[in-house]
């Protein structure tokens, strides 16, 4: 016999470490420390509930258990084989207990269906992917025939995962309707957003179903060829792309007449240099042929003049991965899950200063609190939720009061930011914002094609303004200014990079304004990050004199006597911190 | 290897690949061995996952264990890499995170040959298209 005790770090925080150990005790005590185990595991996902304890093998769920119900635990349940019933989890609907955790699915809040054979399956094994129904969707889809198939996509609800959210179903719609000698289906792999990972971790975990949807976008509309523009930086995920192409071909599931269908179908790789604005489809297409990579105005679409000049379209990775799925379970199954307008799940790359860093994957309409809170396990040290950014460069940062904001396209827009590819950042309340929204523009503003002006010399216009304001220098009006430029940039540049860029600046100035106006008005950074607006003070009456901090300050910044409070000259000190770290007694504080 | 050339083939294909891995999962094979699985996207092998993975193709073939070990792709579980899933024949598979080669030792010596479970079991917190 096990039990399981939640090692979270929430649940840590609740004490479950005394659990474990007024458990063995209470087991010791019984004399049945060697029949039955205590084990400290890793988060359940179920903070809320927590702290957590399991029972194996019969499936028990214990949910807020305190040390002092550990003697409960062992003298009924393990001893008498009763189960505690206090301590289990109560269906909020029925207000039944509910004993057996099998039938509490319902409190996983992930639904794996883009991930649902990544950390399942060899990626460099295709008959590993078939025993998982692979490539049978390609198969119905030959019997439905493409019309058919197209309208399953339609039906489906499923969005283009990049970011922008365009129905795919209607993007191949208008592809199979432009008539040509050739056209192309691409794979934009081309995934830039600093802190997402979802597409590199589909190809490297399963390759095939991209391969594979790829193949089903080809047939519904008439293409041949297939292109996976992929960043030259993923060199394990081209590698087993790679090898997923050439086993498939080699099973006969790429190449000429599929499944004895007559259609014939192959995909090539092109490798991009890492440039943030190739993720823009007509940049992307531009790149694969040799030109420079830089977007045009669309129209045209590419779905009527794409790769060289023929109809192509171009979905990403994510929105490949659904595909097979949809395909084989039906567009109802996949639209009953999600929100009216989002349908489906959607992968998040969830990373900053939460606990559970990770991939995830949720249903269309969870909420921002549930990702966090749950899922991630809530923020790291125990420090406050302050801000999460959505959307990469073009996306925002939402706040505490956006907290139960089902997550989706449309409610994501109407409160400033965006879905984006999926990133999602945590902050806590050392991160100072004013900051941040420079971070993301000295990315845009690295990454700007350069092609417009706006973008071009407006983002770097931006970017000083911020700097100025971070160093203590900025005015009221350079915070106007913010504002009526990052509204010029989104109004006339002419690609998604710039219409979108300034939504760092203006979210953060929507929801925390306040922390402009301390950095403009009191020259101060209230979350102590702006190195120019800080000062490092020694406390005269708590310091000892007791010289460590002299000692080890860098450039001699620190004078004093022995045994007498010392002082820190402002104009030499470069705000390194190593005096705080030494110091003992606590003397030493930013202000 | 023959192609595939019909969707009649591949569906004969699944069942026969299928019953290969049930027979290996449920043990009802005499031949049921010991499968692990180490998350090898470029999260996990940036941990560590690689030295863990020929650590356990060394140590089992050195303790004489019949097992089968894989790579797979990431398992979500980033902020404990590298993690791995073991299973044992007849039983539900187990995800254990932070594995460095001597918690590999600990795997091995408590919970392969003993059935013992050790710390740092990651709890399944997500539902599969199959259970939905």
């Amino acid at each position: 016999m096990h039990m399981l005790v939640c090692g979270g770090t929430g649940c840590r925080a609740s004490a479950s470490d005394a659990i474990v150990e007024t458990l063995n005790s209470e087991l010791a005590a019984k004399g049945m420390e060697n029949e039955v185990q205590v084990i400290m595991t890793g988060c359940f996902g179920f903070c809320e509930k927590g702290p957590i304890v399991k029972i194996l093998p019969d499936n028990t769920f214990y949910t807020q258990v305190t040390p002092a119900d550990s003697a409960e635990i062992v003298a009924e349940h393990i001893v008498k084989g009763r189960k505690v019933n206090r301590l289990l989890y109560t269906d909020p609907e029925n207000k039944e207990h509910i004993s057996d955790s099998k039938h509490m699915g319902f409190y996983k809040k992930q639904l794996r269906i883009a991930l649902r054979n990544c950390g399942v399956i060899n990626p460099e094994n295709v008959e590993e992917y078939i025993a998982r129904d692979g490539y049978q969707a390609i198969g119905k889809v030959f019997e439905m025939g493409a019309q058919a198939t197209i309208e399953q996509m339609k039906k489906s609800g499923l969005r283009g995962r990049g970011g922008g959210g365009f129905p795919t179903g209607l993007k191949w719609e208008i592809a199979s309707k432009n008539h040509a000698d050739q056209k192309y289906v691409v794979c934009n792999a081309d995934e830039g957003d600093p802190g997402a990972f979802m597409d590199r971790s589909i190809l490297e975990g399963d390759p095939h179903s991209v391969i594979e949807a790829m193949t089903i976008n080809g047939f519904c509309i008439g293409a041949t060829k297939g292109l996976v523009y992929i960043r030259a930086e993923y060199p394990l995920a081209i590698k087993r792309l790679q090898i997923a192409i050439d086993q498939a071909r080699e099973y006969g599931l790429l190449g000429k007449d599929i499944l004895g269908s007559g259609f014939d179908f192959d995909i090539e790789l092109r490798y991009g240099a890492g440039a943030f604005v190739c993720g823009e489809e007509t940049a992307l297409i531009h790149s694969m042929e040799g030109e420079r990579g830089e977007p045009t105005v669309k129209p045209p679409f590419p779905a009527e003049s794409g790769y060289l000049g023929k109809p192509t379209n171009v979905n990403n990775v994510e929105t490949f991965a659904n595909i097979p799925v949809i395909i084989l379970k039906g567009a109802e199954w996949f639209s009953a899950i999600g929100s009216e307008k989002s349908k489906g799940t959607k992968v998040f790359a969830l990373a900053g200063k939460i606990n559970n860093v990770g991939l995830i994957e949720v249903p269309m309409g969870t909420t921002l609190r549930e990702v966090i809170y749950e899922i991630g396990g809530g923020i790291k040290n125990g420090k406050k939720f302050k801000a999460v950014q959505t959307g990469g460069p073009s996306g925002g940062c939402l706040t505490e009061k956006h907290l139960d904001t089902p997550i989706d396209y449309d409610n994501l827009l109407a409160v400033g930011s965006m879905m984006g590819s999926g990133g999602m950042i945590v902050m806590d309340e050392d991160d100072c914002m004013v900051s941040v929204a420079k971070f993301y523009l000295e990315f845009t503003v690295e990454e700007s094609c350069g092609k417009c002006s706006p973008c071009r010399i407006g983002n770097k216009r931006l970017h000083e303004l911020l700097e100025r304001i971070t160093k203590g220098e900025g005015t009221m009006e350079d915070l106007d200014r913010l504002r009526n430029l990052s509204h010029v940039i989104k109004d006339s540049s002419l690609c998604g990079l710039g219409q979108t860029s300034p939504n760092p600046v203006l979210s953060t100035l929507d929801n925390f304004y306040d922390e402009y106006v301390a950095h403009v008005t009191e020259r101060k950074c209230p979350a102590g990050q702006c190195k120019s607006l800080m000062q490092y003070v020694i406390d005269q009456e708590a310091c000892v004199g007791c010289t460590a901090c002299a000692r080890n300050c860098p450039v001699n910044a620190i004078a004093g006597d022995r045994k007498k409070p010392h002082v820190i000259d402002t104009s030499i000190c470069i705000k390194c911190g190593a005096c705080i770290e030494k110091c003992k007694f606590n003397a030493i504080s930013i202000q | 290897m023959a192609k595939v050339k019909s969707l009649a083939d591949l569906k004969k294909m699944k069942e026969q690949l299928q019953s290969k891995v049930d027979l290996r999962e449920k043990g009802e094979d005499p031949e049921s061995r010991v499968q692990i699985k180490v998350a090898m996207a470029t999260c996990g092998i940036a941990s560590g996952a690689k030295t863990v993975m020929d650590y356990f193709l060394e140590e089992l073939d050195k303790r004489s264990i019949d097992a089968v070990i894989t790579q797979t792709g990431c398992m979500g579980y980033c902020y404990a890499e590298p993690t791995i899933e073991v299973k044992l024949p007849g039983q539900e598979p187990v995800v254990i995170g932070y594995v460095d080669v001597k918690k590999a030792d600990e795997i091995i010596e408590k919970y392969i040959k003993n059935g013992e479970l050790v710390d740092g079991i990651i709890p399944m917190n997500y539902n599969t298209i199959d259970n939905q």
